[in-house]
């Protein structure tokens, strides 16, 4: 039996749509700049076009257009489906959708002109900040209202990790960009030296940890068992690798500053807890991939349940990967090189990317009433976009251990054996291929969007009617 | 009490904490609830769903 009440699905849609035109925007700008350190001659000698004005752009563009509106879009899905309940504040919801497509807009316009408080990841000026944080507050009051009035007793686990990412990223965006403007495009961070460098650090990878991973996990939670067609392998393991996760990620960020003027002790402190954090990492991973035990046939005949299962594998790969490099034995090594850069690239398009993409390979059809386009083409995305990720991270694996060694390399009177700048011609040849690599990354995302184009292109928007509770408690 | 004394009770609090969950999450009453949790997803086979749960 069914109310006649239909589920909110424009906001979905409309937050489904952008993630695949920012993914692509986002992804091409990634290409670029790629390609401008193999060939340096691409940024055309234009301000607007150089290196150092597109990186921010196409971090944000990749990181919170891309991804956030991938977050905005399952979550919201996500919450109602579980909860059996009508968004709550329609007229919020839409403004979370316009308030965040103005942040993006600003972003484009303001990062090329070189407007940025340069803190990483958190380039936008203050006017954006504030704008963010308008989006973002309204965005944790349309979700946990949802929660509130839901007519589920039990609140879902993806729920639960929609809601620390949302948490957590408020407390986040909060405490890093306190600053003081000094003209309406122009701010100075609230803290000072050291102190400023461990906010940032704490925000950057918490951003990581609840932006990139607590968020995608609640996709995982839903989309995975939704696709394989059968509930989470083990559902204590989310709970408790639910509380592990986001009792320790939050100390991790000290990592990012080994060998620094931050005290060894904090240092050390970031290492253990990045050690540490492997445990809840391979819970969620484990838990993500052991849902298809007793079904690993559907890996065979369903291109997209396998998309979500090698995101999950990379997700394994480079949360195991992390800890290693915040060993400070290791980190002495590569820090400072592309090691990181593959690192950051094995997660974000390996696990980020890989499983928004499955997600929306499952939403947006079924968000016109619409069965996918052509499964033959996910399979050609499949491949594209995984040899593609594979001559990323490879390529940069090489170049950055590669860098981290001829930067140490000492002669035996203790001068250095190399220059800085024969260290930077020797990674040509792994520039060009990491460009290839992001190319394919960017040509399968294309092939993505074609296919979903044809899957609604002809489709009207539907309503689905939101189903009765089985039982009243 | 010093702040070394403050940390070492803290850092008490917080794994009895952890370990109170993990007894909870496993505690054997608990598996019906969790079983019935983990299909949630599963509860509202719309017109528009070709995925339900396989009986296997």
């Amino acid at each position: 039996m069914t109310s006649t009440e239909t589920y909110n699905y424009k906001v979905v849609r409309q937050f489904s749509i952008m993630t695949i035109v920012w993914g692509l925007v986002g992804m091409s700008v990634g290409v670029l700049i790629a390609a401008q350190l193999a060939w340096p001659v691409l940024n055309f000698d234009i301000p607007w076009l150089t290196f150092s004005r597109l990186r921010p752009l196409h971090t944000n563009a990749v990181i919170f257009a891309f991804g956030g509106c991938a977050l905005f879009a399952t979550s919201y899905y996500v919450v109602q489906h579980t909860c059996h309940v009508k968004l709550a504040f329609p007229a919020l919801a839409a403004f979370t959708f316009w308030g965040w497509q103005a942040v993006i807009l600003l972003a484009a316009i303001t990062l090329p002109l070189g407007i940025t408080s340069s803190k990483e990841y958190a380039e936008l000026e203050w006017p954006i900040d504030i704008l963010i944080t308008l989006v973002w507050v309204s965005y944790a009051l349309v979700f946990f209202a949802t929660i509130v009035k839901r007519r589920i007793p039990h609140i879902y686990v993806a729920n639960w990790f929609f809601g620390a990412f949302i948490i957590t990223v408020a407390v986040l965006h909060l405490f890093n960009s306190a600053a003081l403007p000094v003209s309406f495009w122009k701010s100075y961070s609230a803290y000072a030296g050291v102190q400023d460098a461990m906010v940032q650090w704490w925000y950057g990878h918490n951003a990581v940890g609840f932006f990139l991973t607590a968020g995608f996990l609640g996709i995982m939670y839903y989309f995975v068992p939704k696709q394989a067609g059968r509930p989470v392998y083990s559902y204590r393991l989310s709970v408790v690798h639910f509380w592990a996760l986001v009792f320790t990620y939050i100390w991790a960020g000290p990592h990012h500053l080994h060998y620094t003027a931050l005290p060894d002790w904090a240092q050390s402190l970031g290492m253990i807890m990045s050690l540490i954090l492997l445990a809840p990492s391979w819970g969620g991973m484990i838990n993500g991939i052991m849902t298809l035990s007793g079904a690993w046939h559907k890996l065979r005949t369903d291109p997209v349940l396998r998309l979500l299962i090698v995101s999950i594998s990379f997700y394994g790969m480079s949360t195991f990967e992390g800890p290693m490099m915040s060993i400070k034995t290791v980190n002495a090594l590569s820090h400072y090189t592309d090691w990181t850069i593959g690192h950051v690239h094995s997660g974000a398009l390996g696990w980020v990317a890989l499983v928004s993409m499955g997600a929306m390979y499952y939403l947006i059809p079924r968000l016109f009433g619409r069965e996918l386009y052509s499964l033959k083409l996910v399979e050609v995305h499949f491949w594209t976009a995984t040899i593609g990720i594979v001559l990323y991270i490879a390529s940069m694996w090489v170049a950055g251990i590669m860098q981290g060694l001829m930067w140490r390399a000492v002669n035996a009177d203790g001068t250095l054996t190399y220059s800085f700048v024969e260290s930077v011609q020797a990674m040509h040849p792994y520039y060009i291929v990491r460009t290839l690599g992001g190319a394919f990354f960017l040509l399968g995302a294309v092939v993505m969007a074609y296919n979903l184009w044809r899957s609604i292109s002809d489709a009207k928007p539907i309503e689905v009617a939101i189903p009765e509770p089985a039982s009243v408690h | 009490m010093t702040f070394t004394l403050f940390q070492s009770i803290w850092s008490i609090v917080v794994m009895i904490t952890f370990l109170g969950i993990v007894v909870w999450a496993f505690s054997s009453k608990r598996k019906s609830a969790f079983d019935e949790a983990a299909r949630l997803p599963f509860e509202d086979d719309q017109l528009t769903d070709n995925n339900k749960p396989s009986a296997e």
